[in-house]
């Protein structure tokens, strides 16, 4: 904050004086240029007469999909059940993993800081940055098409998810409590049974249920690369232009995410 | 002594879900769950034994990356995934401002409310993949479509969490701004805006390396970036440009976190 005198002899006050202005003038001049030039960039790859024409095919869609044919219901019913299964054994696998990677990974329960913790790390990080249709891509080249590579491949992005989130998690807990099971003569194992685990147990529900909820999301789009569910149906739909079926499948997924996000933040308001 | 001791009593730990009823019910209802799960997932061993020395080939090829071979696509996807990312996370931010105010109950009208939440919530349950198959039947191809479709996928979160934040925000420094005769748009500036800000940045951050994630994979269905080469080189089991591309994205996702990180520690 600064106050300037006017030449008129007033006092003005200023938000900032003038360098921190010109640097924030700087800043929004830097930024709308990286702006720009990535605008630019989409402009020069885009054929605007078919973006110009984007209205009348929305439209045109629009009418072939509505309304949804209601009778192709009956196929659906099996994907559907696939992707959640998809979803849940994706999440159950991903935590039979992660946890150990967790305890592996914070600085308080690991064995080795300079050893096995930045290998834990690592796989944390690498899990995470790969997306898990990226993963279904690969593990559908690997092992063939079907539901399989469609839960591992949730299973492989969740790991870094659930295990950095326990991390954090395991390394905030209250030290007091680990003290008190260790002057009790306690052996290492029984000091996580006794003195980490109750205190991460809540954190750790949370986060499981909450990974199964975007799972449910994620594994609606696996089956564009082969991987099982409802994807698969999808673009079956959408390669033979059957655009009513098209809208059937978009409704399904959107009242299974619902669902699935009231049934997580239920569980979770019940922990917490 | 010995005579007090009727039955020893041995301490258990107490369980996690305290009602009993509901903990056996949960355990019952999960095991009979998994077991018909399992019984109906439909997979063919042979083929998952066939493809074990695929996968070794592919876990090798981790060791001796090619980035040279295909080095201009690599480079020019990569490109075209981060131009793709920053006009996106823009877009979406500057969208999310109007559609949060919305969708927050505490200064907006229960129509304009519905409405609001009704756009985040298609924004969210839509995987941004399913988005761009849309965007790419409207638009074409190209990157044009992956950027409206990451766009779009920013609304949803960015508002989402806007809105919640809104809904938290001190009321008393906006009733103080409102009670000097404030204009609506001088209420939301002075004692709204202050109170989002930092958190509106933070997020827009960690949405700018999420939306670098995504992007990389909306190139699968021809929305542009760097996923169409990568589909191509799996498609033609090229494993060693595949873990390039890769290696690069697991790099540039390190890096945006690790900045983006930086800069909300300095924002909080």
């Amino acid at each position: 904050m600064a106050v300037f005198t006017s030449q008129a002899g007033s006092k003005i006050w200023q938000r900032r004086d003038r360098n921190a202005q010109l640097l924030v003038w700087a800043g929004w001049m830097a930024g709308i240029m990286v702006f720009m030039y990535c605008w630019q960039q989409i402009s020069r790859a885009t054929t605007w007469v078919f973006v110009m024409d984007a209205p009348r095919i929305a439209d045109d869609i629009l009418t072939r999909a509505l309304p949804p044919r209601w009778s192709y219901m009956e196929q659906l019913w099996w994907p559907v059940w696939d992707t959640i299964n998809i979803a849940t054994i994706g999440t159950a696998i991903s935590i039979i993993i992660a946890v150990p990677i967790a305890f592996l990974a914070a600085s308080n329960t690991t064995p080795s800081k300079y050893f096995i913790r930045p290998v834990a790390l690592f796989i944390i990080v690498g899990s995470r940055s790969i997306n898990s249709i990226i993963w279904a891509l690969l593990l559908v080249t690997i092992i063939g098409p079907g539901v399989l590579a469609g839960t591992i491949a949730i299973a492989l992005r969740s790991i870094g998810f659930v295990a950095k989130l326990l991390y954090e998690a395991i390394e905030e807990i209250d030290r007091n409590q680990i003290e008190a099971i260790t002057a009790t003569g306690a052996s290492r194992w029984q000091e996580i049974a006794y003195g980490i685990v109750p205190q991460i147990m809540p954190t750790f529900a949370g986060i499981s249920v909450f990974r199964w909820d975007i799972n449910i999301r994620e594994s609606t789009v696996l089956g564009y690369v082969g991987a099982g569910g409802i994807g698969m149906q999808l673009q079956a739909s959408m390669n033979v232009l059957a655009w009513p079926q098209v809208a059937l499948i978009l409704l399904v997924i959107l009242v299974a995410v619902v669902i699935s996000e009231w049934v997580s933040a239920k569980v979770r308001g019940a922990i917490i | 002594m010995s005579e007090s001791a009727a039955a020893p009593r041995v301490w258990k730990k107490p369980p996690f879900i305290e009602n009993p009823a509901l903990r056996w019910g949960l355990i019952i209802g999960f095991t009979v769950y998994f077991i018909l799960a399992f019984a109906s997932m439909d997979i063919n061993w042979i083929r998952v034994y066939e493809g074990l020395d695929r996968g070794l080939k592919f876990v090798l090829s981790f060791m001796k990356p090619d980035f040279i071979s295909r080095g201009g696509a690599i480079f020019e996807g990569i490109v075209e995934s981060l131009v793709m990312t920053v006009a996106a996370t823009v877009v979406g931010l500057i969208m999310s401002v109007p559609i949060g105010l919305g969708a927050a109950r505490n200064i907006s009208v229960l129509p304009v409310y519905l409405l609001c939440r009704g756009i985040i919530t298609v924004s969210r349950s839509l995987n941004e993949i399913i988005v761009a198959l849309f965007m790419v039947a409207i638009f074409g191809f190209g990157p044009f479509a992956g950027f409206i479709a990451l766009a779009f996928a920013s609304i949803g979160f960015l508002a989402k969490l806007l809105a919640e934040e809104i809904e938290g925000a001190e009321k008393s420094q906006a009733e103080a701004v409102r009670a000097t005769g404030a204009s609506w748009m001088q209420w939301i500036n002075y004692g709204i805006q202050p109170q989002f800000m930092p958190r509106l940045i933070g997020l827009s951050m960690y949405r700018l390396d999420s939306n670098f994630r995504h992007s990389s994979v909306v190139g699968l269905v021809g929305a542009g970036g760097i996923g169409a080469t990568l589909n191509t080189a799996f498609d033609r089991y090229e494993f060693d440009t595949a873990s390039a591309i890769i290696l690069t994205i697991i790099i540039i996702v390190m890096a945006l976190e690790y900045s983006s990180s930086l800069i909300r520690a300095r924002l909080q």
